[in-house]
């Protein structure tokens, strides 16, 4: 049994889980996942943002993959790309360095510098 | 919360169960589990997703691509391509392989606005979309009496076939002071053709179910009963299962949300006939007697179901109810013309190239539907004729393309929209084949309860099949029309009442065709 306000709850919730699979989120992250990013360990990158994500309950947030982007001697490279804002590219990334984007960059919108290969469209 | 990055739509529905869907999702799973994917990837069941797509069809969120008659030998590339490195498989994306991009008319919708785009069978993502926030608009802030005044002012007519307004309908019912009355649902589609009731009940059961709750609560009913074709397997198990849903929640049951309002919702399995589509019937049928016609009046809303005054609506004029609770009759004023507002679903077969369901503005020509919807003509056909309505409706030349569909237009042409079906067909096709199956069906639906039916249909049958053989004389066409005509006057049911529509029309637009036929 619920009440109105039980209700209110849930739809709430609802709407935040659905928001997601639209793709009306706040950031997005764009993975390369080209044969050499894969090889590069694009993949483990993936995981990881997924699983920090999930971890800090963003709800904002979208995670998605692309093809090779012609920059292979940096890979894996994440861009992040949010409305409003130049994009930032991330090289040579490891799950390490994808746990310090998630907390500077996702979590509190300061660009980590250091790993930053590009900025721009 | 489990987060995935991406979600796979799977359209589930008769089309697709046909195509081995079941098998196609487990395959999926399977590919996706061997990528390392599964808990990246989430894929959920829903219903149809808005395009007209063959066989097994896909949406991809967030990059919101649609795949079409995707089959499982298709999956490993699938996998590796767009779900893992983010290509999309180019040739099974609909609109890309064929020169033509169907319309996803997302943006008209009321009935399927939320079809393809939540999860029937969770409770929890119909509240997300705004679900049930009608229901609480209806009990906490509006009377009995505010829910017709709203309705009536939708300007909502029947979406069966009548066009009869509903808003007027729940008053008469609503007047009443008797301990106990009914709300029945009319979900035995049986017109030839028409599958769009299925359709919204697969992709959105909870929408009937809180449509069902605003009309017992407008009229004082304490106990509906969904009156459902027995064919609709994934219906009726969808239905089962929101109903189920909403007993937890508290949404159905006694003292709803402290309201004081009680309603029970009970499915009833049809039997198959035709005729039980025709109210009185149903209610016979549901009583659990032989499904023929009772006499009107008394109509139903007075004396109905076990003598009790009962509301009988169709599946998508319920459907529309939610939606102008919550969002309030002008909203529902913008939509459609202003005789006859809001959206009508379609089912649209035949010869075109998307063969499928759209949901459109009421009003809008049958070119444009055909055209935009349905992607035109099949390549390497022309447009004969169209018979809207299914083998209750009209047969319509090209001349009247351009009429503009909804209830008060096609009258002009003593054309009606019926159930929503159109039958679209190409200049190969025989106008009097068509009738003769459309007669066909009715003899055989004929429940036999009175003679101008019973006799009608049979000697209607018995004189198309001979025209069709080609031993037919102009006289015979011309007392098709006369038994048609007496049938319309004397039947007891709109079952016999029928058949002069497609008889005339058919006779009177390709007039030049039953000559031919008869000359030999």
């Amino acid at each position: 049994m619920k009440t109105l306000a039980d209700l209110k709850k849930i739809r709430e919730k609802a709407q935040e889980e659905m928001k997601l699979r639209g793709g009306n989120t706040r950031i997005k992250i764009v993975v390369g996942m080209g044969t050499s990013g894969i090889a590069m360990g694009a993949r483990e990158v993936m995981k990881t943002f997924l699983e920090e994500i999930a971890n800090r309950n963003l709800t904002d947030v979208l995670v998605t993959q692309t093809g090779e982007k012609g920059l292979s001697s940096l890979e894996p490279v994440v861009d992040i790309i949010e409305e409003g804002k130049p994009k930032v590219t991330y090289g040579n990334m490891t799950p390490e360095k994808v746990k310090k984007v998630v907390v500077e960059h996702i979590v509190n919108g300061r660009i980590v510098s250091d790993y930053v290969v590009a900025t721009g469209n | 919360m489990k987060f995935y990055r991406s979600h796979i739509l799977v359209s589930i529905n008769e089309t697709s169960l046909a195509a081995g869907v079941q098998e196609f999702i487990t395959a999926l799973r399977n590919e996706l589990a061997k990528n390392d994917l599964a808990e990246e990837i989430n894929i959920l069941e829903t219903g149809p997703l808005g395009f007209f797509g063959r066989g097994i069809c896909l949406t991809v969120y967030p990059e919101n691509i649609n795949y079409e008659g995707v089959k499982i030998e298709d999956i490993p590339e699938l996998v590796q391509e767009h779900f893992l490195k983010g290509r999309p498989v180019k040739r099974l994306m609909v609109g890309v392989t064929e020169k033509f991009s169907p319309k996803f008319n997302y943006e008209n919708r009321i009935v399927l606005r939320n079809s393809g785009i939540i999860d029937p069978e969770n409770i929890d993502d119909y509240i997300g979309a705004g679900g049930y926030v009608a229901l609480e608009k209806a009990l906490t802030n509006m009377q009995p009496n505010d829910i017709i005044a709203e309705v009536k002012k939708s300007g909502l007519k029947g979406r069966g076939g009548a066009a009869f307004p509903a808003g007027l309908k729940w008053s008469f019912t609503s007047a009443l002071d008797v301990p106990q009355k009914y709300v029945v649902v009319n979900a035995d589609e049986g017109e030839p053709g028409t599958f769009k009731d299925r359709l919204i009940m697969e992709g959105d059961p909870h929408q009937l179910l809180e449509g069902i709750i605003l009309c017992a609560r407008a009229v004082g009913a304490s106990k509906a009963y969904i009156y459902i074709r027995g064919e609709y397997k994934l219906c009726i198990a969808r239905l089962e299962k929101a109903i189920k849903q909403a007993y937890d929640y508290g949404i159905l049951g006694k003292n709803i949300f402290d309201s004081g309002f009680d309603l029970d919702i009970e499915l009833k399995i049809g039997a198959g006939a035709y005729v039980c589509g025709e109210e009185t019937a149903l209610i016979e049928s549901l009583e659990g007697n032989r499904g023929t016609p009772r006499w009107k009046p008394p109509f139903p809303g007075v004396e109905g179901l076990w003598k009790a005054p009962t509301i009988v609506n169709n599946v998508e004029t319920l459907a529309n109810v939610p939606f102008i609770i919550a969002k309030g009759a002008d909203e529902f004023l913008q939509y459609g013309t202003p005789d006859c507002p809001g959206t009508k679903v379609y089912t649209i077969l035949g010869d075109v190239a998307y063969p499928g369901l759209c949901e459109v503005d009421m009003g809008t020509t049958l070119r444009t539907i055909i055209n935009d919807y349905a992607g035109g003509m099949k390549k390497g056909f022309r447009f004969k004729a169209a018979l809207v309505g299914g083998a209750a409706g009209v047969i319509l030349p090209d001349r009247l393309l351009d009429v503009k569909m909804d209830f008060t237009s096609l009258n002009q042409y003593s054309a009606v929209l019926g159930s929503g079906a159109i039958l679209v067909l190409n200049e190969h096709q025989s106008i009097v084949d068509l009738l003769w199956s459309i007669l066909r069906f009715f003899r055989h639906e004929s429940c036999g309860k009175c003679s101008p039916c019973k006799n009608g249909t049979q000697q209607l049958y018995q004189l198309i099949s001979k025209i069709r053989k080609g031993n037919g004389t102009m006289e015979d066409v011309n007392l098709m029309l006369l038994i048609a005509e007496t049938m319309q006057q004397t039947s007891f049911c709109a079952l016999g009442q029928s058949p002069i529509m497609a008889v005339r029309s058919a006779i009177e637009n390709f007039t030049d065709e039953f000559i031919e036929i008869t000359k030999k």
